[in-house]
């Protein structure tokens, strides 16, 4: 065991050896991928197989955030990589926005989570909504990982209904009062940066940049987590601070702010499931042929069999689905109930094989000696953040009937 | 300095490796490839950092068909500024070499860049083939290379020790581990690749003065065969009629 500069205990010899993932792909989808999106998605592959398999393990036990790969995440360029790169982006497409994340999150949730907040949630809605100074201010900064960003919509009681905040801003000449409170903020207790949702008098909600050392503003942690423990999570808390008009963003009002933020992050978790999914059925199938019992390898057994044949079955599925979407966000078309289609059913499918390999890995598979009950745990939380899974039904529901079941 | 990594596509590491039905070739159906380990971590790597060091330009050149563009591309996403493909099937160490001597002979490359070996055939050929076809010096299994001006120093591993060898340039060197540390691609190289020059040409006639014939697989491992503490005669049995090594 050994100590590194985040104070973790990482047992390097144990894990480095470990990672022997390998990529499935039944039905041949990288002859739809582009050469850009293979060489993306190779990097981004060697980089987790370098930098996250060897240490995720000691991290998520001892539920601290692997500060580094902030700076990491940024060199692989694993930040806005679809935004242009005037603007800190990578100037990249969608399906390869889709392919990082789903390599990030093959290594964690939690990593992935990292840079979907920082790309989608932070430095998108500047890209799409901010002024030119705003965007010339911020997005270099926070694509190159100098500065770290978080999102705040979410309060303690208004999740699902984000529409309801109470979080408020009031005029005072130069600049706006904010007060009020935002609940699960990935990055927020090491953010620089909040990128904060709140209603002005009128009652329409406006965002803003909320900096660090700004009086009144503070991001306590939220501890106890059992679910993406590599990751940090925190309030946001603001009491009279005062926010200067310049940074508001002068080009949106509503809810539809938000929501195009977590479009962009929802279609990215539809991708990062499947790396999960793939790196459990990736375990599981090599458990599976490895571990004998009754004189056989248990991959010869029908029940086995039947996991893994659903579950290569599932992710196939998966692909599929993540690939005509990204097709159709590449042209500007995919909706935002296609986006929900997509994150309820991957999310809901890597959670249900995590399941299923941690019972093809027996007792094995609740230590972390394996990957798969830490990708479960991790994907309690995706099955609920940017979105639950029964509110992105509830979507679908609507947009097939015209009917509004939420109130 | 005027830069030449030489680099080849081979299979991935963790492949099944299978033969045709008569022996006489690999079976590629199937098979995801790489960019040669050696070419891509330590050759391409170390240009690079020369020509970061001292300027000048770093070309990527590989034999073989259209399909290989991709790890061509993977090569000017890590930095290469241009690439060359030369267009042709690479079925022999000496075709690859006559071709890329072919090309880089009217080129002036001040050093010429080789993996040790290429992770498939092992053959360790194409490097010195090539450095005789130019009439340059060949200096294999580098793990270390300083350059002044026109006067290279490489090291390289010999059995218990270091040889250290002096060279001026042009010559060509292959790379063994300890040259470089690998780069991974970052998204902005891997778009910046997609405007950088990769010209195609067409390969020079040769022929081959030997081809391979068969190929073989090892033997199957066979299964462990677990033996009673308390029953050495058995176990000294085995080894000497089964395993026949006493």
């Amino acid at each position: 065991m050994m100590a590194d500069n985040n104070g973790v205990d990482i047992k390097i010899e144990k894990r480095a050896k470990e990672d022997r993932f390998q990529a499935h792909d039944y039905y041949n989808i990288d002859e739809l991928l582009s050469e850009d999106h293979l060489l993306a998605r190779d990097a981004v592959r060697t980089w987790v197989k370098q930098e996250v398999s060897p240490i995720i393990e000691s991290y998520a036990e001892q539920a601290k955030c692997p500060m580094h790969l902030y700076k990491g995440l940024a060199e692989i360029g694993a930040y806005g990589p679809s935004l242009p790169v005037e603007y800190g982006g990578g100037g990249m497409d969608e399906m390869a926005y889709g392919v990082i994340m789903q390599e990030l999150e093959r290594g964690d949730s939690g990593i992935r989570s990292m840079a979907s907040v920082q790309g989608s949630l932070v430095m998108y809605p500047i890209f799409k909504f901010g002024s030119e100074e705003q965007k010339k201010k911020y997005l270099p900064k926070l694509g190159s990982g100098e500065f770290i960003g978080c999102f705040g919509l979410t309060e303690p009681d208004h999740g699902s209904n984000p529409g309801g905040m109470v979080t408020n801003i009031k005029d005072d000449g130069d600049a706006y009062i904010l007060n009020g409170a935002k609940m699960w903020i990935t990055n927020s207790p090491v953010a620089d940066i909040a990128v904060v949702w709140a209603k002005d008098e009128e009652g329409k909600i406006r965002g803003m940049i909320v900096e660090k050392d700004m009086p009144g503003f503070s991001a306590p942690e939220i501890h106890g987590k059992w679910s993406l423990r590599a990751s940090i999570t925190g309030e946001l808390v603001f009491e009279d601070v005062r926010v200067p008009k310049a940074n508001v963003f002068p080009n949106v009002k509503g809810l539809k702010g938000p929501l195009s933020c977590l479009s962009k992050a929802r279609y990215g978790i539809a991708w990062g499931a499947i790396g999960a999914a793939m790196d459990c059925y990736d375990s599981a199938l090599r458990y599976s042929l490895e571990r004998e019992q009754f004189g056989k390898p248990i991959g010869q057994f029908q029940l086995t069999q039947k996991k893994l044949a659903e579950m290569i079955t599932e992710i196939t599925k998966a692909q599929l689905l993540v690939w005509r979407l990204g097709s159709l966000a590449n042209q500007g078309k995919a909706t935002p109930a296609q986006i929900s289609m997509a994150k309820r059913n991957n999310v809901n499918m890597a959670l249900e094989i995590a399941r299923e390999a941690r019972q093809i890995h027996g007792g094995m598979g609740i230590t972390n000696e394996y990957p798969v009950m830490r990708h479960m745990m991790n994907l309690e939380t995706v099955l609920t953040y940017e979105g639950t899974h029964d509110i992105h039904l509830l979507i679908t529901g609507m947009d097939v009937t015209g009917l509004n079941a939420f109130k | 300095m005027k830069l030449l990594v030489c680099i080849s596509k081979t299979p991935e590491t963790t492949t099944k490796i299978a033969l045709n039905e008569d022996g006489t070739a690999f079976k590629t159906e199937g098979v995801q490839y790489i960019m040669n380990p050696y070419d891509e971590w330590y050759a391409l790597v170390r240009a690079l950092e020369l020509k970061e060091a001292v300027g000048g330009s770093v070309t990527a050149v590989n034999v073989g068909s259209a399909g290989n563009d991709t790890i061509i591309r993977k090569a000017l996403a890590i930095g290469a500024d241009d690439a060359v493909r030369i267009n042709a099937e690479p079925h022999s160490s000496l075709y690859i070499a006559k071709q890329i001597a072919e090309f880089a002979k009217s080129e002036n490359f001040d050093i010429i860049f080789f993996g040790k070996e290429a992770i498939d055939y092992n053959g360790s050929e194409v490097g010195a083939m090539v450095a005789e076809f130019l009439d340059m010096p060949f200096i294999s299994y580098a793990n270390k290379l300083e350059v002044e001006g026109n006067t290279a120093k490489v090291a390289r591993e010999i059995e218990g020790g270091v040889e250290v060898a002096e060279v001026q340039t042009p010559f060509a060197l292959s790379a063994a581990k300890g040259l470089a540390e690998q780069r991974i691609p970052n998204m902005r190289g891997i778009m910046m690749a997609k405007r950088k020059p990769l010209k195609v040409v067409e390969a020079v006639d040769f022929e081959d003065q030997a081809k391979a014939v068969a190929y073989e697989l090892p033997p199957p491992k066979s299964a462990v065969k677990l033996i009673d503490p308390d029953n050495m005669e058995e176990l000294v049995r085995l080894l000497h009629e089964e395993a026949k090594v006493i």
